[in-house]
């Protein structure tokens, strides 16, 4: 709960100067920041070199009117992301609901109510804060493709069934390394290590959705559907194992510890979906495909490959990955035998 | 009906601190003189959008200041240049009349 509102960096665009000293006064007296422009054209070249939080844009103006500068910034990937509230009298509401229908983010009847004014704009301000905040967090785990997808759709929390390639990655023997080297080296370490398997995975259309320890999941082929996120997950394991090789040699050039990791991956259906609450939530997987693909992982010690992948992952695989056949294994717990391939690594 | 709405205007009055309804005050009775002679140059270009666009402005601002009656004579006039229609007859003096009875008003509202 927030007690008191931020204040944000406004731009007000209005042609008539009453209105444009009107709002920027009980703006500007809640503690916001203002600049003001006296047309739509001004408006464009402030917002093209200033970066604001929140535009109050009139609707009626000479040259360029409200509703093209809306427009404007919609089209512009840089603009839009600024929330718009357009300004009007209340004669106007059929231009007001097309403006909305557009994009803008709320609208305000003039003479605006101060109240109403202070309230519309604070929460205008809140939901700018925490889509930028979840951007911010989607852009460390995801493509931007799907941080904007997730954040174009929303974020209800109901799963839904999805065909996708789970991945599971663990660093071999990650206790016995945590004791032999101090705190601070093992934490960077980690960091080290995450960064170059983030950088695998979201480069080959992957979504790291939980860490635990030394360990990683990752989906691909959701929470947006693609063709191909069996290749996707495999060319990302090869090319983790790939910068692992370049990190152990730099680690072995500083005299300090190497590591190797098993990643297993299968295929089929999860359920996907958020968990978690509206304020905190996380995208994840469930069902029997993410059970499978974290028993597989864990072999992975044991068959002495670092690339272990279930059957349905190898079928969607082109002819240029080598794969080796190491047969059924049947697992604790599971009634029937998966047939396990190991991916050669480049 | 008064020049000023008293509890338009008090409440305006209260909107923000310092010099703000002086400030305010200033701009409107800065503005309202351009806004009048851009309706005439609009009325002899026969200019329907610029006339409408110029009443709509004076309107607005005659109504947050409470002046309701020259609120009333400048939404006539853009509610007939809407309907195309620019045979506003002695429509442009009378608000321009208007407009100095409210000016003159205002002055003597000052903080």
């Amino acid at each position: 709960m927030r007690f008191a509102h931020e204040p944000g960096y406004l731009l007000i665009v209005d042609d008539n100067k009453v209105n444009r000293i009107l709002l920027a006064r009980g703006l500007e007296g809640d503690g916001h920041k203002v600049k003001t422009a006296e047309n739509g054209k001004q408006a464009l070249e402030k917002l093209r070199t200033d970066s604001f939080d929140l535009v109050l844009l009139d609707i009626e103006m000479p040259e360029m009117n409200g509703y093209q500068v809306l427009e404007t910034c919609l089209q512009d990937p840089d603009l839009r992301d600024i929330p718009i509230i357009m300004t009007s009298s209340l004669d106007e509401i059929d231009s007001v609901v097309k403006c909305v229908e557009l994009g803008a983010e709320d609208y305000l009847n003039k003479p605006v109510n101060p109240i109403l004014l202070r309230a519309r704009v604070n929460a205008s301000l809140e939901k700018k804060r925490l889509r930028d905040e979840q951007r911010k967090l989607f852009r460390t785990f995801a493509t931007k493709e799907v941080a904007d997808e997730l954040l174009k759709t929303g974020f209800s929390l109901g799963g839904k069934y999805v065909n996708a390639s789970v991945m599971f990655a663990d660093i071999r023997s990650f206790t016995t390394i945590g004791e032999k080297q101090d705190a601070s080296e093992t934490i960077d370490l980690l960091n080290n290590y995450f960064a170059l398997m983030f950088e695998a995975i979201i480069g080959n259309h992957g979504t790291v959705n939980q860490l635990e320890g030394d360990g990683l999941m990752a989906i691909f082929g959701a929470p947006i559907h693609q063709d191909g996120h069996c290749e996707h997950a495999v060319r990302a394991a090869l090319e983790m194992i790939d910068l692992l090789r370049g990190f152990n040699v730099e680690q072995a050039a500083q005299n300090k510890i190497q590591i190797e990791i098993g990643v297993g991956i299968a295929t089929g259906r999860v359920i996907a979906g958020y968990t978690g609450t509206q304020h905190r939530a996380t995208y994840t997987c469930v069902g029997d495909t993410v059970n499978i693909a974290a028993r597989i992982e864990k072999y992975t010690k044991e068959a002495r490959h670092p690339i272990l992948i279930d059957q349905y992952t190898f079928e969607g695989l082109p002819k240029d990955i080598k794969v080796e056949v190491l047969g059924p294994m049947l697992f604790k717990g599971k009634e029937q035998s998966i047939h396990i391939f190991a991916v050669k690594p480049n | 009906m008064p020049l000023i709405d008293p509890a338009t205007f008090n409440e305006l009055k209260q909107m923000s601190g310092g010099d703000f309804i002086n400030e305010l005050i200033d701009a409107f009775l800065d503005d309202t003189p351009n806004m009048i002679q851009n309706m005439h140059t609009a009325l002899d270009a026969n200019d329907v959008e610029s006339f409408r666009r110029n009443a709509h402005s004076l309107k607005s601002n005659a109504n947050t200041f409470g002046a309701l009656e020259l609120g009333i004579l400048a939404k006539e006039l853009e509610v007939m240049a809407k309907e195309n229609n620019l045979n506003v007859g002695n429509r442009l003096e009378v608000l321009n009349e208007m407009f100095g009875k409210v000016a003159e008003a205002l002055q003597g509202m000052r903080a």
